[in-house]
């Protein structure tokens, strides 16, 4: 085991995917000699040579559509993209090429691509460097859909991701790079360095897709929440003291809807987080996928907190940013307290 | 009537009732073109971006460097390829009059263009058409029959009915299924390339996008990926003049297309597209220099579009109805067999044999595939097909949809 942050087991995993299998190749703006704008690849060019771990031109959609080539001819590439801001001048290519080659070829083709993309705000990004664009991605057949929320799964899920022929687009919430975020931004920033999660195995191990953590136990209700989210609700529930049980969703495709209906059913009452706008975000699928499976259970309407049906603003970013205090009251609503 | 300044739309050089003319259009006589060595580099042969390769003169005779100088038997194979691609397209255009598909595109005019391009390749060269190059299939050897299953949407369609007629995948002669957003397979070519390099395979990738098409993204994206890495791929813009009814001149205030590859330093040649010997040399070469390590080749592949753009469009209502008649580089299939009988190893009679024996083909072919259903009336793909390969493997919530719909 070591101390990692996000960064480094972003690079652990790449590092052990690199050098257990010849035909991944990692490529993106600023990835190869840089070690990319997050370091994310820091070092690994160096180690597996050029043609492994390159430098792209500026262009989304021709990282992505020289990925699916690849792909197509026995590669397992791992594209970057810079910010998940700007993934969409490659949407044509995610969406009509990558997520339906197996489909529409009858399962002739395919190409086992993985999008790694840092996602979220809290960061001081403005609307072009803070958007969370997962729900976009969720809505499309033939994509899965990830989003780690700590070092110990980052590794692992980015592992099972690049190893899964299927593509995978793979968020990581940059505001949790190098520490917890529990959406206080007046507190003095946290390090992984102390935090149980933190902990990451050197060797090679995988996390499966399409399940769910339970980031904290919990009787009176239910948060479901994922990336930065899951260590603001976590903290609204201990600072609060609501007995609430916070759920990591950690893939949103596959989804565990089992853990979740699991929960739904014991708790009767559910809040769910995320960063991004409210209107057709992932929050409204789950409400649906709840009422449908847990109807009769439930004692309150399910009820969402969210970033605001705006572009994400840079001054007022904690106006927009949902924050502990949201979620509580939030949670007080729900349980009708 | 006033001059008054405003803004410049192009326009169409001919519309519907008007008198096509192209005794402006600029064709450099055959034979004229210089053919560069292999590994020249791109800045010593700019002209050719601006110029025409022609094999075929006038009297359908092959002169010049660009000659292949090929075997008549492989010029016979290229007349037979081209031909059945020709009378495949007439029948499955009779079919679908006739309801029985529900949509086709036709190659009219650009036969040479699957066929001289797709012979010049190797059996591994991996290809990334348009739905413009079916007749590659030919060349590789499809079955007919397969083809048309595709094509009719029955139970045999190896896409298992997911995708419209004309948007094949032969996974078996390295066809990359078709997509019908134009231009998304130009960078995917240019990757596949890359990744042959990675591997130190010496296989290439070719892929087709039309005049339309290079106004798209992926058409920078591809070039700039390929001239960056030295991706061994084989770059056409097929310029049939019409997208649609979109003239080229809508498409592009340039000069050629091909002068657009000179800016991503990458050798760029135009040539005639009805010119099968033309488009074997150009093509042979490019291949030659990319499995060599040269890099990419970027082509415009001068043409004419000879039909509808597909089963939906109606050209009468933009264009001449005569147009095709006035192309000046004439129809390939046309030029061909006249070079052949100029050789004394053809006849119009062995050519009217051919045509038939092809005809029986295709009829006898459509026979068989209909065994295994139509669109119309079935059988397609069994039912549960439709939840299959969205996914390596359907993951919960697809499999519970699946049992929803009763599988």
């Amino acid at each position: 085991m070591s101390q990692m942050n996000i960064i480094q087991s972003v690079n652990s995993a790449l590092d052990i995917i690199l050098e257990k299998d010849p035909n991944v190749c990692i490529f993106g703006q600023d990835v190869g000699y840089f070690g990319g704008v997050f370091r994310c690849t820091d070092g690994l060019q160096k180690k597996y040579g050029k043609h492994r771990v390159f430098d792209t031109p500026l262009s989304e959609g021709g990282i992505l559509s020289t990925a699916i080539g690849m792909g197509i001819n026995g590669l397992r590439p791992v594209a970057e993209i810079q910010f998940s801001d700007y993934i969409f001048p490659a949407f044509d290519q995610i969406t009509n090429e990558l997520a339906k080659l197996r489909y529409r070829s009858g399962g002739e083709y395919w190409a086992p691509v993985t999008v790694r993309t840092p996602c979220g705000g809290g960061i001081r990004g403005g609307h072009y460097h803070s958007q969370s664009p997962e729900a976009y991605f969720t809505h499309t057949p033939g994509l899965k859909v990830v989003i780690p929320s700590n070092p110990h799964d980052t590794k692992g899920l980015l592992i099972t991701s690049i190893e899964d022929d299927d593509p995978v687009i793979f968020f990581e919430p940059k505001r949790l790079y190098n520490g917890p975020f529990d959406g206080d931004h007046k507190k003095a920033a946290l390090k992984w360095d102390i935090h149980p999660k933190g902990e990451v195995p050197e060797d090679y191990y995988s996390i499966p897709l399409g399940k769910a953590a339970i980031e904290r136990p919990g009787n009176q209700i239910t948060v479901l929440t994922y990336g930065t989210m899951v260590h603001v609700a976590r903290e609204a529930a201990e600072s609060s003291g609501i007995d609430a049980e916070v759920i990591d969703l950690r893939s949103l495709v596959p989804l565990d809807i089992d853990t979740i209906t699991e929960s739904v059913r014991k708790t009767g009452r559910c809040v769910i987080v995320h960063e991004a706008p409210r209107t057709s975000g992932f929050g409204a699928e789950l409400s649906a996928q709840i009422q449908e499976e847990c109807f009769y259970h439930l004692e309150a309407p399910i009820a969402r907190v969210t970033g605001w049906d705006t572009p994400f603003p840079h001054s007022l970013e904690w106006e927009y940013f949902p924050s502990q205090e949201r979620v509580i009251e939030s949670m007080k609503k729900v349980l009708g307290s | 009537m006033s001059k008054k300044k405003t803004l410049h739309v192009p326009d169409a050089p001919f519309r519907p009732g008007e008198k096509p003319d192209f005794s402006n259009l600029e064709l450099p006589k055959a034979g004229d073109a210089k053919k560069p060595k292999i590994m020249v580099e791109p800045s010593e042969i700019r002209d050719l971006a601006f110029s025409l390769v022609r094999v075929l003169d006038d009297k359908h005779e092959a002169v010049g460097p660009w000659d292949p100088k090929l075997d008549a038997s492989v010029l016979k194979k290229g007349l037979r390829h081209m031909s059945l691609l020709r009378i495949f397209d007439d029948r499955m255009l009779t079919m679908q009059r006739q309801g029985k598909l529900s949509f086709y595109m036709k190659s009219l005019g650009e036969e040479a263009v699957a066929i001289a391009q797709g012979m010049a390749l190797r059996s591994d060269d991996i290809l990334f058409p348009s739905y413009r190059q079916p007749g590659l299939q030919f060349v590789r050897g499809r079955d007919i029959v397969d083809m048309i299953c595709h094509c009719i949407t029955n139970v045999k369609d190896n896409v298992k009915g997911r995708q419209m007629p004309v948007h094949y995948s032969w996974k078996e002669g390295n066809f990359v299924s078709i997509s019908s957003p134009v231009g998304t397979q130009f960078p995917q070519a240019v990757g596949c390339a890359m990744a042959s390099a990675y591997k130190g395979e010496d296989n290439v990738s070719i892929s087709w996008v039309g005049d339309g098409t290079a106004a798209e993204g992926d058409f920078h994206y591809a070039l700039n990926f390929a001239s960056v890495y030295k991706a061994p791929v084989l770059l056409n813009v097929v310029n049939n003049q019409w997208a649609i009814s979109t003239h080229k001149n809508i498409s592009s205030g340039g000069a050629t297309f091909a002068a657009r590859g000179i800016a991503y330093d990458v050798p760029s040649i135009r040539v005639d597209g009805n010119d099968f010997l033309a488009l074997y040399s150009v093509t042979s070469w490019a291949a030659e220099r990319a499995r060599k390590g040269g890099g990419p080749t970027f082509i415009e592949v001068f043409t004419y579009r000879g039909e509808a753009h597909s089963t939906s469009d109606d050209p009468t209502r933009y264009r001449p109805k005569d147009e095709w008649k006035s192309w000046p580089l004439g129809d390939p299939i046309e030029r061909l067999k006249a070079h052949l009988i100029g050789l004394e190893t053809w006849s119009e009679k062995e050519q009217n044999k051919l045509e038939k024996e092809l005809d029986a083909l295709v009829i006898k072919s459509y026979k068989e595939a209909e065994k295994h259903g139509t669109l119309s009336e079935g059988p397609w793909a069994p039912e549960d097909t439709l939840f299959e390969d969205v996914y390596k493997k359907p993951p919960r919530h697809l499999r519970k949809q699946r049992q929803e719909f009763g599988f």
